[in-house]
């Protein structure tokens, strides 16, 4: 009996045919493949009807919001970079990153796809893109999900009965850790004791 | 008797007519005369209440006040006068475990609403209390100050208009220059109002304020798309408020407060629309309403998401 998930499936197939990627060629035909294969993604996902169904009246989401250079993941994560799939502490690179969000049971690669970098990963393997990233907090954050979609939870701006701009949860809340940071307040108002009238 | 007292009573009444009548004719020529040297003195001596205007008065007040805003501040005005919109009734919903005090939200409104710096003005008051107590409005206190916000163990409630289907405010005007439009906010006719400032001590929720001073908003930067109603620059002596922003709201924005705050706890939307936020909010979430028992039924809900 084999049991195949369908991530293994694709990364051993891509084991297989690695060669076909590590010349010079085959790495620009990869990557033109790629962005059309994500392209494809994109617009399967604005015909989408399970989306937020303000996306009819002209949602937008802005980009997620990469730290400066960081992706595509893959300009580093190449073939030369065999994947670890072992927890560990990481060391040589992305030592910064400290990960505080339920990190007793996880790791990167559980939300990271060992196979497609610039992809996330879902629990049950889907890939899904990064513009797509609610899909993958909504695994455990389920009835936030819900209120995001109606434009409950998060912040919306434009227009109350037209197009409105959404944010991504990772714009708001750091993914490796999204507990929320203090931040400086505007001056408190004159007690009325303070304020003198200038005649 | 109708004859012994006729002549008499018609010379009086000549004489006193006659004076009546050439002082009565000459009375308007006295402001006139005096009042020539500030323009448009008369139209707006005899100005009526922005209910009673008909649409070609509005436009003619409208362009006198943009040509006054445009001397005053050196800058081109547009001032909306659009009236309530149709099929709607405006509403609001702050989700009270989301704010974190940071007072964006008061500043924002002080820049789109053109507030006044000097006296200083704030249409919203971010109130800090003990977490652990709830809503408890004889502990808390707008004059928090601490470094980060949200402080250890404090809760935070932003106060503004609740714009109240039974406004106690729109009641006590005696001049009626303060009343519920069609849509559901409250507004204020700044050439009506009389400054009597009833409508300060009737408002349960401290929202009013009124101009002690001249109002100083801050002159550069100064927000030029305004309506008669709303942002528009105000005079010493009236009374203002939240409105909702209705210069922006009625032209299908958010109010400048929604989009000022960085965490979204602020709702706003149409409640006769059963896919807008607030509808949503009411239907999935439980809201309450400040100082219920004071049945002044505020269209301004607060919930924990």
């Amino acid at each position: 009996m084999y049991f195949f998930r369908p991530d293994q499936i694709s990364y051993k197939m891509i084991l297989k045919h690695r060669n076909i990627f590590s010349s010079f060629w085959g790495a620009r035909i990869f990557i033109v493949v790629s962005i059309l294969i994500s392209s494809l993604l994109l617009t399967s996902f604005s015909a989408d009807t399970d989306e937020p169904s303000s996306d009819k009246l002209g949602v937008q989401v802005p980009p997620p919001p990469f730290s400066e250079d960081i992706f595509p993941c893959s300009d580093c994560h190449d073939e030369e970079q065999p994947t670890n799939p072992n927890r560990r502490e990481l060391e040589e690179e992305h030592e910064d990153l400290v990960l505080k969000h339920d990190e007793e049971n996880r790791w990167c690669l559980d939300c990271h796809s060992p196979i497609d970098r610039d992809s996330l990963r879902l629990a049950n393997g889907t890939h899904i893109g990064f513009e797509v990233s609610y899909k993958l907090c909504g695994q455990c954050h389920g009835p936030k999900l819900r209120d995001w979609k109606a434009g409950v939870h998060g912040k919306r701006t434009g227009s109350w009965n037209g197009a409105k701009q959404y944010l991504l949860c990772a714009h708001c809340h750091n993914p490796h850790q999204p507990a929320f940071k203090p931040i400086t307040p505007l001056p408190a108002p004159f007690r009325p004791s303070e304020i003198r009238l200038n005649k | 008797m109708t004859d012994k007292h006729t002549p008499k009573t018609t010379t009086k009444a000549c004489s006193r007519r006659s004076f009546l009548k050439t002082a009565g004719k000459a009375l308007p020529a006295v402001p006139l005369l005096s009042m020539q040297t500030e323009a448009g003195f008369l139209e707006r001596f005899f100005q009526k209440n922005f209910k009673e205007l008909s649409t070609r008065e509005k436009d003619q007040i409208v362009k006198r006040l943009e040509q006054e805003y445009e001397k005053e501040y050196g800058k081109k005005f547009t001032v909306g006068a659009e009236p309530a919109l149709k099929g709607v009734q405006f509403a609001y919903a702050l989700d009270l475990s989301r704010c974190i005090g940071c007072r964006k939200c008061v500043y924002g409104c002080v820049t789109e609403n053109n507030l006044s710096i000097d006296p200083q003005i704030h249409w919203i008051r971010v109130l800090e209390m003990d977490e652990e107590e709830g809503v408890n409005l004889h502990n808390a206190t707008p004059y928090y100050n601490h470094k980060k916000v949200p402080a250890e163990g404090k809760a935070y409630m932003p106060v503004q208009c609740q714009h109240c289907r039974n406004a106690p405010c729109t009641k006590v005007c005696p001049v009626q220059a303060t009343w519920l439009d069609d849509d559901g906010i409250v507004v204020i006719d700044y050439d009506w109002c009389i400054g009597c400032r009833y409508c300060i001590a009737a408002c349960p929720y401290g929202a009013r304020h009124f101009n002690w001073a001249k109002p100083k908003p801050k002159r550069e930067g100064i927000n030029t798309n305004t309506h008669y109603l709303g942002n528009r620059p105000r005079m010493k002596g009236v009374v203002e408020k939240c409105t909702f922003c209705v210069q922006r709201t009625r032209k299908g924005k958010y109010p400048a407060c929604v989009e000022a705050c960085p965490v979204g706890a602020r709702k706003f939307g149409n409640l006769l629309d059963p896919e807008s936020e607030v509808s949503y909010i009411l239907k999935h979430k439980r809201v309450f309403i400040l100082k219920e028992e004071l049945n002044t039924q505020p269209k301004f809900y607060y919930f924990y998401g």
